[in-house]
Parts: C-alpha cells; structure tokens; sequence
C-alpha cells in the first residue's frame, strides 16, 4: 500500500521534469531496498562541448548506478553501444538515467548527437569490474 | 550507346590508376514504362569545404582539384550527386552560409550542371538545415532519371541523426507509386546500418527505413561519411560508401579512436577520390570505378 501511494505520489510531478526525475529514482530506490537489492550509485556525469566529465568511469557487474546528466550547453547525447544503452543530455539541465551492468569489460561511449566541431573527439570508457 | 565495358575503358583513360568495383545488381528488367538506357552519374562526397588542418593542408585546393578531374572525364556524366559534409561545420550561421556559397561558387565550375545535393551533419545538423535549404533546396526529395528512381535522404539534419518518422512516411508513399521491381536508387550521408556505431557511423532508425526497402527488390543505397569505399550488403540490399575529397579516415573500428589519416605531402590526393556509376536500367546494374583526385 505504502508502494502504492509513493508510486501514485511521483505519478503528477514527474511532469514536471528534473525534481521529478529525483523522485521517481528515489521510489525505485525503495523499491529495489525493499527487494533486497543495493541501493543505486549516483555517478554526477557532466557535458560540455567536447568533453564528458569524468569521462573514465569505473563501475561494478551488477551494482545499480544512476547517471545525474548535466549538459552545459547543448543536447548531447550518451551512448554505451556495447551495452545497448544510451540516453540524452537536455541542455542546460540535469536529467537522470538509470542503468545496471551485467557484464565486465572496457566500454566506449560517446556523444550521439551531432554538436559541433570537436563531436568526433567526444567520448570516454566505462570500465565494469567484478 | 554506351556499354559498362566502353564506360569502364574510357574511365580508365581519363583518370589513370583505376579501381573497379563490382556492384551488386539483380539482372531483372525494368518496367517502370521509361525508356531505360544505360547513362552513367558521378558522386562526389565530404568535400568539407572551409575545414583547416594538418590532416589537409591542401584544403583550399582539393574540391577545385575534384572539379577539374571530373570535368577531364572523357565522357561526362548525365549528373552529378553531392552526398553531403559539402561544408565543414561551424556555430557561426554567417560563416556557414559564407562557406556554403563559396563552394556553390566552385561547383559552377563543373561543366555538368545537373547537379543534385544532400546534406550531411556538417551542413545540417546545427541548425536543422536551414542554411543548407537556402542554397541548395530541399534535404530529401526523389526524381526519376532513364528509368532508375532516384530517392534522396536526410539522415543529418536531426542532430541525432534520425530520418525521423514524417520522411519514412514520405519515402513509403513515394515507393508505393512506383513499380516494385524497377530499379531504385538510395542517397545518403550517414550509413543506413550499424557500421561503426562507437564512432557515430550509424543512423538511429536506419533500420526502420531499411524495413521500408527491403519488399523492393532492386534497390542501392550510395552513401558518404566515413571518407573511404565501404562495401556492405543488408539482405538483397547493397550500401556503397564513398572516399572523401578532405581526408581518409581509418577503417570502420580498426582502432581506438577515428582519428584522420596522416596526409601524406609525397601524395596529397593520396586516399581522396570520386566515383563514376554507369547504370544498366534494363538489368538495374550498377558499375562503380573509383577515380583518384587529379591535381589541377
């Protein structure tokens, strides 16, 4: 029931984007508690022509991370090919995604979203450890 | 009339080293109620006009040197394509509409002016291709030339390099007129299919338009991009990708990053080129013959 309730408590602000998107994590983050699962990481990923910061990232198989995604100046994009991910930067926002590795291994991303004179050099590693 | 082999022969005269390339083509007629005879066009591609750099610094000089080689073709093109990245990009709208009539300028040059363009994200995709439509038209439009179905599409002008779904609206309705087995050829910039998507060589609904395609038997797709020849096959349907008239990149994810290719002062046209197609209509057969870049 009380599931209930925050699920329907997030259901009209997430309409309004950015202190939604905290909100709805959070009610997933309670969720996932409840199931016995770890709570998410919070990985703050900036973008900026032409530069992702960090853009060398370390995460575990298996651990729940939450990418906050800050463009400071355009819509990037954020592309995990070998993971079948990616997601978009709203410009001069923060939005949030959510995603859980489940393999090891180095994996490139990059901007996806044609930004400018330096967007071929715009990417960085994500590294998922044991 | 001319034939591929007196084509392929004459190319060979004009342009020296030549590469020939065996195209995919389904030996069926064409029976779109035209008149097919066999022609041959020039697709000239990433000329990036207004780039600076080490990777060309002949920059200034190349796209004059890529008129001037195909107007030294012994036998001149019925039309020639420009399959996008005309200009390099720029944040500056003045600048960008600068460059765009600058190579305008250059391209008056070509003694064939039926000449068609596409955009690629260069040109288009920061300002949704304003500057592009003011000079050069529209970003996607199709024309029938002797019998092959010419479809031009935008893939670039969406900076998330999305055809989007209004123009695969469009291109169903536009193949729907048409007679399923007559021979349909494709224009792009960017790859229909996942190339090299850790580079960004990729379109993100490609696949949707490839869906859209593949009930027609006779299509192929040229396209640009990746600045060097790419041959690949989607089911029946054959993806040729161009040289550049800037500079080579490396093969599709042959290491870490897409780096340029070092120019080379010994041979600065060294991995740039242009491409001569001869069509055959009635066998919907396509011959490519890659030309090298002649110093003017």
């Amino acid at each position: 029931m009380r599931k209930g309730l925050l699920r329907a408590a997030v259901a009209v602000p997430l309409a309004l984007g950015l202190a939604a998107g905290g909100l709805r994590i959070a009610a997933q983050a309670q969720d996932k508690a409840d199931a016995g699962e770890p709570p998410p990481r919070v990985i703050k990923l900036v973008a900026k022509r032409f530069v992702f910061t960090p853009s060398d990232i370390v995460l575990k198989k298996g651990q729940p991370v939450v990418f906050e995604l800050t463009s400071l100046d355009f819509g990037h994009g954020f592309k995990i090919p070998d993971l079948d991910f990616r997601a978009d930067f709203v410009a001069e926002t923060t939005t949030t995604v959510r995603l859980t590795p489940q393999k090891t291994g180095k994996f490139e991303f990059l901007c996806d979203n044609f930004c400018g004179s330096g967007h071929e050099e715009m990417d960085g590693s994500l590294t998922v450890e044991e | 009339m001319l034939n591929r082999r007196d084509f392929i022969k004459l190319a060979a005269v004009g342009g020296g080293a030549v590469f020939v390339s065996g195209l995919q083509g389904c030996a069926t007629a064409a029976s779109s109620g035209v008149a097919a005879t066999d022609f041959h066009f020039v697709q000239l591609s990433d000329t990036h006009w207004g780039f600076e750099g080490p990777p060309n610094p002949d920059a200034a000089n190349t796209l004059k040197k890529a008129v001037a080689t195909v107007n030294a073709l012994p036998m001149q093109p019925d039309f020639i394509v420009f399959t996008g990245d005309l200009t390099h990009t720029t944040d500056d709208a003045a600048v960008r509409r600068k460059r765009m009539g600058e190579f305008r300028d250059i391209v008056k040059g070509l003694k064939v002016q039926d000449i068609h363009f596409i955009p690629g994200e260069h040109d288009a995709s920061l300002d949704a291709g304003a500057a592009f439509k003011e000079f050069f038209g529209d970003t996607h439009y199709s024309f029938d030339h002797k019998g092959v179905h010419f479809i031009a599409l935008d893939n670039v002008s969406d900076p998330g390099a999305q055809v989007g779904a209004a123009q695969i609206e469009w291109l169903k309705a536009d193949l729907a007129k048409r007679d399923k087995t007559a021979p349909v050829i494709v224009f792009t910039h960017r790859p229909l299919f996942d190339l090299a998507p850790k580079w960004d060589w990729a379109t993100r609904d490609g696949a949707q338009v490839v869906d859209v395609l593949m009930p027609y038997p006779n299509v192929t797709v040229f396209y640009g991009h990746i600045h060097q020849e790419n041959h690949h096959m989607t089911g029946h349907i054959a993806h040729h990708a161009a040289k550049s008239l800037i500079f080579p990149l490396p093969a599709p994810g042959s290491q870490e990053k897409r780096t340029p290719l070092a120019w080379d002062p010994a041979a600065p046209n060294k991995g740039l080129g242009i491409r001569d197609i001869a069509a055959e209509p009635a066998r919907s057969a396509f011959t490519a013959t890659e030309l090298p870049v002649r110093n003017a």
